[in-house]
């Protein structure tokens, strides 16, 4: 074979195989969604994480504005403090806004869902949320709804 | 012609090899290759049996034996290839076996084996084959390069077949290439292994003449192995023949023609009944094999 | 007792062997250095184990991918999730199949033909003609073959599963009509780069290097003759494959447990 083809052919591999991975790493992996630009960080405490791991999303009106940077537990309030990075380019939100954890889809993922408040002063670096609601526990739910019926149908007998 | 620029591959050190014994007919000179009371053993079986030669330089020295008598044993010991039993060779006053593997390699610059089969490289065109060894020693320019390279392929007249792949070539041509390919870095000496096996009259006369030719144009100190007794004897200077395991007769090659010992007798003209045995050796004899299937 | 013994002798044969195959390693290892030189000859190798296996690695990435969408949409749509179509399909080829399938089919076509390739060149005295011209095989032969392995596995990989994921929206979307926003979405927020795309490309580098290795190792470890070298060959593909898959499980429990 020819050196020049040969070439050719293994500079054409050689970028297919370097192009897959990009795409694998931005089309496919959240490579491009991962990144939040000149974050600040705040705090918001939870009576219950439930599923929330590092890196997931936080988001605003279904929009993501940041993600989950750490999650740590308080020793002295038996509160889980979860701490955010928020993308810079969102540096108007109220000050009183509440965070809450919720569920993608019945059995997807969980994230953090910002409320907007009515506050003229803005999050800033370090700021806590102060208004919060933990993450809905699948099996509480059914424990509490069992329990409920199961104290009900007695005096429904009766 | 620019081509001898290449440095001469005799100039590097001549030590004498001490305490050599030469036999009274070797021709004078200093030796190259001294092969002393070798040993090799494979397997529980001894090939070699204290083999013992001398190979002057400049000269062409023919070794001759039966098949299976060890004699490509032999070139693979001189190359480093296997390292003997027992018993010392030295080349150009080195102890091949002890010889570290840069040291080893350094050496074999500066000779070369041609290979019973040719042994090209399958991958590579005529011309790549014989560029190969300049490529990977030296950093000659291109053009220069292809004018070494035609001049060795002119050599021996393959100059036209230089873009062939080695598939396309016919036995003897693909020794053509390979012998090309030996000369191509000028070493001080080549060991030729049945270089007239397999080839008509005429290509056997081509070789011969090759042979000869290197020997006395660029000096190179030529081994030819080979049991074809004719075309051997009229191109060496010298001629030893094994057997046994060890050297059974030397001299001129007139005089080898000549000697009265049986064994040389039974090998240059070819009697199937005599001292050498034909069969491999074995354990038990023949009429007790063939019965011991009957059980 | 005659068993046992013959067991231990196997096994220490084995143990020897392997011995002798990472030495054999650490020797190519040494002689990469040797390659800067010699570059076209990694090109060309490139180009025999990357190029010359790229189609049955894209149409057996489209396949597969095909088939995972069938069989993940039939799975999923009785839990009414086949809108996770698209990270089903992503996961289990960036974690496991791309870089597993790819080794495998890598072993049998390219693996075999560099032990068939290395053992023949010794079955016909060209690598001793190589050693009788001060040149050594293991850079000259072994190294360029060992790092192009290298470079073409983690490509071929990813090209499997770039295709396999197209594949599986072919099936997902075009055919049984998940909504491609869907696919896409909650593949991308689903497959992390690191945990999942980067432990992928790991593994593929890591099958690159014992797939080549074994296969340079057993063509030139091979017995010379027509018969040693179809057994190397053979050889080849089966402890390809048996390393590939026991490697698999050891790294998918390392890369796991450390999440
Ligand atoms: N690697 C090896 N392992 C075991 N035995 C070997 C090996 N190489 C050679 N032998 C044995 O050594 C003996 C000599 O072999 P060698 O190849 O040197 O013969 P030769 O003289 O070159 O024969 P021919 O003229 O047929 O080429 C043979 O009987 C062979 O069986
Ligand atoms: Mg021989």
């Amino acid at each position: 074979m020819n050196r020049k083809t040969l070439e050719l052919w293994v500079g054409l591999f050689v970028a297919a195989g370097l192009l897959a991975i990009a795409m694998l790493a931005f089309k496919v992996g959240n490579l491009a969604t991962a990144d939040v630009l000149n974050a600040y960080v705040v705090k918001a405490r939870f009576d219950n994480v439930g599923g929330l791991k590092a890196k997931s999303p936080v988001t605003m009106a279904g929009v993501r504005i940041g993600r989950v940077s750490g999650i740590s537990f308080d020793n002295g309030k038996y509160q889980a403090v979860v701490t955010m990075a928020i993308d810079g380019r969102y540096q108007k939100i109220p000050a009183d806004s509440s965070a809450s954890i919720l569920t993608s889809g019945l059995l997807g993922e969980q994230y953090v869902g910002f409320e907007p408040g009515g506050d003229e002063r803005f999050l800033k670096d370090g700021d806590e949320l102060m208004i919060t609601q933990s993450a809905l526990v699948l099996e509480k739910m059914i424990g509490q709804f069992l329990f409920g019926k199961a104290s009900e149908t007695p005096t429904n007998k009766k | 012609m620019n081509a001898r620029r290449q440095k001469s591959p005799s100039g590097s050190s001549r030590k004498k090899t001490s305490g050599a014994t030469v036999p009274s007919s070797l021709p004078a000179g200093d030796i190259l290759v001294d092969v002393r009371d070798v040993h090799m053993n494979f397997g529980g079986r001894d090939v070699l049996r204290g083999l013992s030669l001398q190979i002057p330089r400049g000269s062409v020295t023919a070794i001759m034996g039966g098949s299976g008598c060890g004699k490509t044993t032999l070139m693979n010991l001189i190359g480093g290839r296997l390292k003997p039993t027992a018993g010392q060779i030295l080349v150009d006053g080195q102890s091949v076996p002890d010889l570290e593997k840069d040291e080893l390699f350094e050496l074999r610059k500066r000779m070369a084996l041609l290979f019973q089969t040719g042994a090209l490289f399958t991958d590579l065109s005529v011309f790549e084959n014989v560029a190969f060894p300049i490529r990977e020693h030296t950093k000659l320019p291109e053009p220069i390069l292809r004018k070494v390279v035609l001049m060795k392929l002119e050599t021996v007249g393959l100059r036209g077949a230089r873009d062939l792949m080695p598939s396309e070539l016919s036995g003897g041509m693909a020794r053509r290439v390979a012998l090309a390919r030996a000369i191509v870095m000028e070493p001080m000496m080549i060991m030729y292994d049945e270089p007239f096996t397999g080839l008509d009259p005429i290509s056997k006369g081509v070789i011969a003449k090759l042979i000869r030719e290197l020997n006395q144009s660029l000096g190179i100190t030529s081994i030819v192995v080979s049991h074809d007794v004719a075309e051997t004897c009229l191109i060496s200077d010298y001629a030893y023949l094994v057997g046994d395991g060890r050297i059974i007769g030397q001299g001129t090659p007139a005089e080898v023609q000549k000697s009265g010992s049986e064994h040389v007798r039974q090998f240059m003209d070819g009697l199937p009944e005599g001292p050498v045995p034909y069969q491999y050796p074995t354990k038990t004899g023949y009429i007790d094999d063939l019965v011991a299937g009957n059980t | 007792m005659n068993a046992i013994a013959n067991l231990g002798r196997i096994f220490l044969s084995a143990l020897e062997r392997l011995g002798r195959a990472g030495l054999f390693l650490a020797e190519t290892a040494a002689g990469t250095v040797t390659l800067v030189r010699r570059f076209p000859l990694v090109m060309q190798q490139v180009y025999a184990v990357g190029v010359l296996t790229l189609l049955i690695i894209l149409v057996s990435g489209l396949f597969v991918g095909m088939v995972l969408g069938l069989q993940g949409y039939n799975t999923l749509v009785r839990f009414g999730a086949e809108d996770s179509l698209g990270l089903l399909v992503a996961l289990s080829l960036v974690r496991e199949l791309g870089p597993v399938v790819t080794a495998l089919l890598f072993a049998g076509r390219a693996g075999s033909a560099l032990t068939a390739e290395i053992g023949l060149m010794k079955a016909t005295e060209q690598i001793a003609g190589m050693e009788m011209m001060a040149v050594d095989p293991v850079k000259r032969v072994i190294a360029p073959r060992l790092v192009a392995g290298i470079i073409a596995m983690p490509l071929l990989a990813a090209l499997f599963s770039a295709i396999g994921v197209l594949g599986g929206h072919l099936v997902g979307v075009g055919l049984l009509g998940v909504d491609a926003g869907a696919f896409w979405s909650q593949m991308q927020s689903g497959v992390d780069f690191q945990e999942d795309i980067m432990s992928g490309v790991l593994k593929s580098l890591v099958f690159g290097v014992v797939c080549t290795w074994i296969a340079v190792f057993e063509g030139y470890d091979a017995v010379p003759t027509s018969e040693g070298v179809a057994t190397a060959t053979n050889h080849t593909v089966v402890y390809s494959s048996l390393a590939v898959l026991a490697i698999d499980f050891i790294m998918t429990s390392l890369l796991l447990t450390e999440v």
